[in-house]
């Protein structure tokens, strides 16, 4: 018997109703498909802000937990002296202290705000090592003496992207506090929107338009090597308590290491996944009821045509079948249309974390998963009939003809 | 083949009792029907006579209370549910006065159903509906669905159902009651027809002049039970 045809000619005259009761399996299969397309995606691109330096790059900020009344927990700033007892310690190789400062940068008539970073003058190349592949797109990279002038992130130089309605190209003059900046070099797209919106500048520069002193924003320390990094990290700590007088557990600024700051992400991310998957499953189980509640009803309302099916030599098996399969069909429908739902908006969902990070993460069309997703729905939708195929199969034949 | 006068089937004692609430209903109440191969039967009676119960049992969609019902001998009374729809499937056919088409299904499909239920092999199948549809003149109208056709179009296709997988009794229940007397006239032709061609015929129906001008044997039933048999001289 061709149980296919005939539950597709049934489910053509389903009226919207038994359609509705397919919105638990479409959203269940929805959220799976554009999860795992987002998620593998998401993890590279969060992982590709952080990756973007290498992993034995150890960064130092002050902050932390701060003790005592309210007000009272003012950060204490870290200061390049800070910076140059760190580097005497035997497992840090390097040890560069960095100033990121807000200020307003004005071009082509039209002021914005943004991040500038600085860069120590005859350190560059290490600084430019440790931050990642750092390269110059257009002109060249900021050098050694190179002051009054910057260098900028690859979202200055698009004219239509960067606020400014004009290409910054090298040569150009920019004007950062009023005070005039040549550009030397646009650096290579980095795919972090940190990393791509930052003006490069010298520290004595970046020093006279803020005034900071001696303090710095965070300072950027490369290990011996990679298998030193945690105990580069207690011998920093140790040193930055004695030198800033905390007690241990009461420490008033962080030592983060790319794999912590990673694992804290991916164990956000996986929070997420979590979340998205118990809704996914709250879905597929109403979508279950809701199958189980449009077949009880279909059976009720073709009772007559079980009779006559009984009449003319069913069997109860065949009976059985034909609820069997319309409902994993109905199952199969629901989970189809999730797939296409959950591809788009995996595909939506790349494009805001793209465009929000700067990152070029692809989507990942997973077929096994898309193959999975259709057997799953078909097996949802068939367990969900099992019951009311009963029903049906067990029609007495004179009173199912009676209607 | 059997061959024509030989006993197909047999009611002994056969008894239906509905339970409506408290009370029971002999809905058919101890009958004995012999129907011979070839036969043309009217069952007749007035409503709630029992004679759609009988029918139901003699057709093996019901199962008696009391009683045994042979079909070629064998006694059908003893078997399950499953059994018994592959005796209806094989070697009866149904026709309703409300004709039970399958909505969903066209012509030609609603035609091969028995078939398909049967496991038939789609060329058979193919054949067979073909030949059916062309003996009760409906080619025409194939691939219309059950609405899209006249009730006289109906029943001739409920015919073409009741036939396809060749068995030996067709039940008729009402089968003109739907239909008006010319309409009615076509089907009974029909009927007829298959009876010259040796099937045999069991006719439910509540009016005598059909009775008499088809039927060679009638019973009679009142209160669910046989009150008079009468036989037309062949």
């Amino acid at each position: 018997m061709d149980y296919f045809v005939f539950s597709v000619r049934n489910l053509k005259r389903k009226g919207i109703r038994s359609w509705l009761t397919l919105l638990g399996i479409l959203i269940g299969i929805a959220a799976v498909v554009s999860l795992i397309t987002v998620g593998s995606g998401l993890k590279v691109a969060v992982n590709s802000q952080f990756g973007a330096s290498s992993t034995e790059v150890i960064t130092i900020q002050a902050g932390g937990t701060s003790f005592g009344p309210p007000g009272s927990g003012t950060v204490i700033p870290l200061t390049k002296q800070d910076a140059i007892a760190i580097e005497q310690l035997s497992s840090v190789e390097l040890a560069i202290p960095r100033n990121i400062e807000v200020g307003k940068m004005e071009y082509n008539n039209i002021v914005q705000f943004g991040y500038a970073g600085s860069v120590v003058d005859g350190r560059e190349k290490e600084i430019y090592e440790l931050v990642g592949n750092i390269e110059a797109e257009y002109g060249r990279l900021l050098e050694s003496g190179d002051f009054g002038k910057v260098m900028l992130g690859y979202s200055f130089y698009e004219g239509e992207k960067n606020g400014y309605e004009k290409d910054i190209l090298p040569g150009k003059k920019v004007l950062i506090k009023d005070k005039s900046f040549e550009v030397v070099g646009i650096v290579k797209k980095q795919g972090s929107f940190i990393l791509d919106s930052i003006v490069w500048i010298q520290d004595s520069d970046l020093e006279n338009l803020i005034g900071y002193g001696d303090n710095v924003s965070l300072i950027v320390v490369k290990a011996k090597n990679k298998d030193s990094i945690d105990r580069a990290k207690e011998d920093i700590e140790k040193l930055l308590r004695n030198r800033r007088d905390v007690k241990i557990g009461e420490e008033n600024f962080e030592v983060s290491t790319p794999e912590a700051t990673l694992e804290s992400v991916n164990s956000v991310l996986n929070g997420i996944q979590i979340f998205i998957i118990i809704i996914a499953s709250i879905s597929i189980f109403i979508g279950i009821i809701g199958i189980v509640n449009t077949m009880t009803t279909s059976v009720l309302e073709r009772k007559k045509e079980i009779g006559i099916m009984k009449a003319i030599g069913a069997k109860n098996s065949q009976i059985f079948m034909q609820f069997f399969v319309e409902s994993g069909m109905l199952g199969l429908i629901g989970g189809a249309i999730g797939i296409i739902l959950g591809l788009l908006l995996g595909y939506v969902g790349i494009g805001a974390i793209n465009s929000f990070l700067g990152s070029e993460t692809q989507p990942q069309i997973n077929f096994i998963l898309i193959l999975f997703s259709l057997i799953g729905s078909f097996l949802i939708g068939s367990i969900a009939g099992i019951f009311p195929a009963m029903q049906a199969a067990k029609q007495n034949p004179v009173e199912a003809l009676r209607g | 083949m059997k061959k024509r006068g030989e006993e197909i089937i047999r009611l002994e004692g056969a008894t239906k009792y509905y339970h409506m609430g408290e009370v029971i209903v002999k809905a058919v109440d101890g009958i004995d029907i012999s129907i011979n191969k070839g036969d043309f039967v009217a069952v007749m009676g007035p409503s709630g006579s029992g004679k759609s119960t009988a029918m139901n049992l003699i057709g093996s969609l019901d199962m008696a209370t009391k009683g045994h019902i042979f079909l070629d001998k064998e006694d059908i009374s003893l078997l399950e549910e499953s059994d018994l729809a592959q005796v209806r499937g094989k070697h009866i056919g149904f026709i309703f006065q409300q004709f039970n088409l399958i909505p969903t299904l066209t012509v030609k499909e609603n035609i091969m159903l028995p078939m398909t239920l049967q496991n038939l092999d789609a060329d058979e199948r193919e054949e067979r509906v073909q030949d059916l549809m062309k003996k009760m003149e409906l080619q025409e109208r194939e691939d219309h669905y059950p609405s899209q056709i006249s009730g006289g179009q109906q029943q001739r296709v409920a015919i073409a159902r009741s036939i396809a997988n060749d068995p030996e009794v067709v039940l008729a229940d009402e089968p003109t009651g739907n239909l008006d007397t010319k309409t009615g006239e076509r089907v009974m032709d029909f009927l007829n027809k298959l009876n010259k061609e040796g099937k045999t015929i069991v006719m439910v129906t509540h009016d005598p002049d059909l009775a008499k001008k088809y039927a060679d044997v009638v019973y009679w039933l009142v209160d669910g039970k046989v009150k008079k048999i009468t036989r037309k001289k062949r």
